[in-house]
């Protein structure tokens, strides 16, 4: 754009050089305010601690000290905090590629019967609800339909004369958590990749149904491709989703012996800062946790980066 | 000039609250003028049921300094509010219940206003155990006791019966029972054992003659893997290998099924059980009784707590000595105490309870003697000191019984008091408390 002479002169420089200014500062200061001060202080948290003297009872018997790197340390040693890390570890394992291959089948198959709208609108609208319920009344729902007296699961296994499985025993806890993730979370992965999907031009099938493709073959040689900046959009979401797993396992902790106050790394976090007062050893493995989702988002973004964002290549 | 100083005054505060030294409260609180004519207005951070009604007969009568009742959702998450309001250094009400077990945790964070001035002279109305809990042994009182929940034993009177049983006396007769009702029906069980209940296992520790924490000069004792409590641990260990009790936690839609379906018959609970039972075994009306704990040596009989809170004044409060005021009478006026029976249906901690609760409670219609024994469960309560880190402990206690539990191994459950002991000294270690032995 060539800006006219008489533009530039009813708009003189450097009265109004605030005004971009002006505008971002509300997105700043909500940055700063919300994200950037409290990860700040976090992580100052996470250099301190407590130290009390004597009983430790009465004023005056607390200051607050510099610990260095000691939370970190205490944080890496705690012996429940490895065994957390392996269980989400696991968790996503089974998550991540079950949910989104429910995801990418059903937004295929949705995506097959273009014709038919109102059954895919239905369809479509009911693998999305789950989404919409909260994780803690989903996981409430799901608690239960797992605990034996109270859930009609147990009597239709009865009524075929098998001994239903327990759902909350130390063997299928993770496959319960597991389960409800998958349930709340299919949905709106269906509802990214089918978006995706719908974006493709029909031209592109017809000339694939030209030349002799089957419906599979253009599912897996033409729609998979092409919706796989999607695919990998998801995938980063599904697996920060899984480092951060909380509300599902604490509404469960209650209502069985096999979820710990440490189950997951988040849950050690709340255990830390809320149960035991320590919000200093809290605010050091809510570091390692946020570093590691960091280096894990990003570390794949990188290794599949082409791929991701340069489809046309 | 006062705008000369504003950025200067910003930023010192700025400094203070980042520093976290945030105790702003002691200094300025001392000095407080009392002008009995000075209208106060105080609020109240409580999780008994109806307990504005109770602040509404206060109120009337003194109209310079009304209370307003905040109801919040239980123990642990007012405690968690409550620390995070004294950490930063406002937001705290002027009056808060706290449960016994969390009054060393609160002092030690300078949570609790020291009341002795006030409320002093009022120890001889209540037992001494439970005036021992708000005073944690000094000079010092961090509030009043409010009610208590001494240990009793609740049972199906209807199964009993059918299986030939009258109510143990003895944990031996109970293991016996249990084992007796569950060999008659494989679907009955005369109690669960819950390791989600960390309180109620403490009281069956206490009832044994435990006392885990305990102050040795200037020093901490932790004393969680000893022996009665590993005689306690053992006990319900060897019930559940056995399979003669259940080893699902308490407090679940599955329990509540149970309860109400009868399946379960039987709960070693405290004086509070019927409003419980009331909400989860409706259907069982009229088909429950209450005794007294079991015991280890039925000639000296003892018994725990289970519950029970006091009401304390906050460090943050501006007007302590008319909080200090209401938190007296709460608890020791007649008036209040029958308030506290009737309307918030808590068991008050007063001496004066048993002559207000004359009638037992509506589950329990037909058992005229119900607050006899409870009365006398009261007195039998053993002495039980709480240390200040009462939630770490009570956490491990949920894990480590949590697997205990599940793997169904008496072995497990004495192994786990040593979990429970480690990580309550490890902890108070870390923290820089003085710790004995």
């Amino acid at each position: 754009m060539t800006p006219s002479a008489s533009t530039t002169a009813r708009r003189p420089v450097g009265r109004r050089a605030g005004t971009p200014y002006a505008f971002l500062a509300p997105a700043m200061i909500l940055f700063v305010a919300f994200l950037a001060a409290p990860i700040v202080y976090a992580a100052y948290l996470s250099l301190r601690k407590v130290k009390v003297s004597g009983l430790g009872l009465g004023a005056k018997s607390r200051t607050e000290i510099w610990a260095g790197l000691d939370n970190y340390a205490r944080s890496l040693t705690d012996p429940d905090f490895l065994p957390s890390v392996g269980r989400i570890g696991l968790y996503g394992l089974i998550v991540v590629p079950t949910m989104l291959g429910l995801a990418l089948l059903f937004a295929l198959l949705l995506d097959a019967n273009r014709t038919r709208e109102s059954v895919g609108k239905f369809a479509r609208i009911s693998i999305f609800l789950p989404y919409a319920v909260p994780a803690v009344v989903g996981s409430l729902l799901w608690g239960f339909l797992y605990l034996p007296r109270v859930s009609p699961i147990t009597d239709l296994f009865e009524a075929v004369g098998i001994t239903a499985p327990e759902l909350l025993s130390r063997d299928l806890t993770l496959w319960a958590v597991a389960n409800i993730a998958v349930w709340g979370g299919t949905g709106f992965n269906m509802i990214v990749i089918y978006t995706a999907l719908r974006a493709v031009p029909l031209s592109l099938y017809e000339s694939a149904r030209i030349d002799g493709a089957s419906e599979v073959a253009i599912a897996w040689r033409i729609k998979i491709p092409i919706v796989t900046p999607s695919l990998i959009m998801t995938f980063v979401f599904s697996l920060i989703a899984t480092l951060q797993v909380f509300a599902e396992p604490m509404t469960l902790r209650p209502l069985a012996n096999t979820i710990s106050t440490t189950w997951t790394p988040l849950m050690k976090v709340y255990r830390d800062a809320f149960t035991r007062n320590d919000l200093y050893a809290a605010a050091a493995t809510s570091v390692i946790i946020a570093l590691a989702t960091f280096i894990l988002s990003f570390g794949f973004l990188k290794l599949v980066g082409r791929r991701a964002f340069n489809q046309e290549d | 000039m006062k705008t000369k100083y504003a950025p200067l005054m910003a930023a010192l505060t700025a400094a203070a609250l980042f520093t976290g030294t945030a105790c702003s409260n002691s200094g300025s609180s001392s000095e407080q003028t009392t002008d009995p004519n000075e209208k106060v207005s105080l609020t109240y951070w409580t999780w008994a049921p109806n307990m504005d009604k109770v602040a509404a007969a206060w109120n009337a009568k003194n109209p310079n300094i009304q209370v307003t009742v905040n109801k919040q959702d239980g123990g642990d998450p007012a405690v968690t509010k409550l620390l995070t309001a004294i950490k930063a250094g406002s937001g705290a009400p002027d009056i808060m219940q706290a449960e016994y077990q969390k009054i060393p945790t609160l002092v030690s964070a300078d949570a609790l206003a020291d009341i002795a001035a006030d409320a002093g002279s009022l120890k001889d109305k209540f037992p001494a155990g439970a005036w021992n809990g708000v005073t944690l042994g000094s000079d010092a009182v961090y509030g009043v006791p409010q009610d208590s929940g001494p240990l009793m034993f609740f049972y199906r009177a209807d199964v009993f019966e059918k299986n030939g049983l009258s109510a143990p006396k003895t944990w031996d007769e109970y293991a016996t029972a249990a084992e007796k009702i569950h060999k008659a029906n494989p679907k009955q069980y005369l109690g669960t054992f819950s390791a989600t209940d960390a309180g109620l296992f403490t009281g069956l520790a206490q009832q044994a003659g435990a006392s885990w924490w305990g102050v040795q000069g200037d020093a901490w004792s932790v004393a969680i893997d000893e022996p009665n409590t590993q005689k306690v641990a053992a006990y319900w260990g060897g019930l559940v290998e056995k399979g003669v009790i259940d080893n699902k936690p308490m407090y679940t839609p599955e329990w509540n099924a149970a309860l109400n379906d009868g399946t379960q018959v039987g709960w070693v609970s405290a004086v509070w059980a019927p409003g419980v039972l009331e909400g989860s075994a409706k259907d069982t009306k009229g088909k429950w009784k209450a005794a007294a704990m079991p015991q280890w040596d039925a000639a000296a009989p003892a018994t725990g707590a289970w519950g029970g809170s006091a009401t304390s004044v906050t460090t943050q409060s501006k007007h302590k000595k008319q909080a200090a005021q209401f938190v007296s009478w709460l608890n020791s006026d007649p008036e209040a105490v029958k308030l506290l029976a009737t309307e918030a249906s808590v068991y008050p901690a007063s001496n004066d309870a048993a002559s207000v609760l004359t009638s037992p409670p509506a589950f329990f219609a037909d058992q005229a003697d119900y607050y006899a024994i409870a009365a006398e469960a009261s007195k039998q309560m053993k002495p039980f000191t709480y240390g200040p880190n009462v939630n770490v402990a009570y956490s491990a206690f949920n894990d480590a019984f949590g697997k205990a539990a599940e793997s169904k191994k008496a072995s497990a459950f004495t192994e786990s008091l040593t979990t429970m002991q480690k990580t309550t000294v490890d902890d108070l270690k870390n923290a820089g408390f003085n710790v004995a032995g």
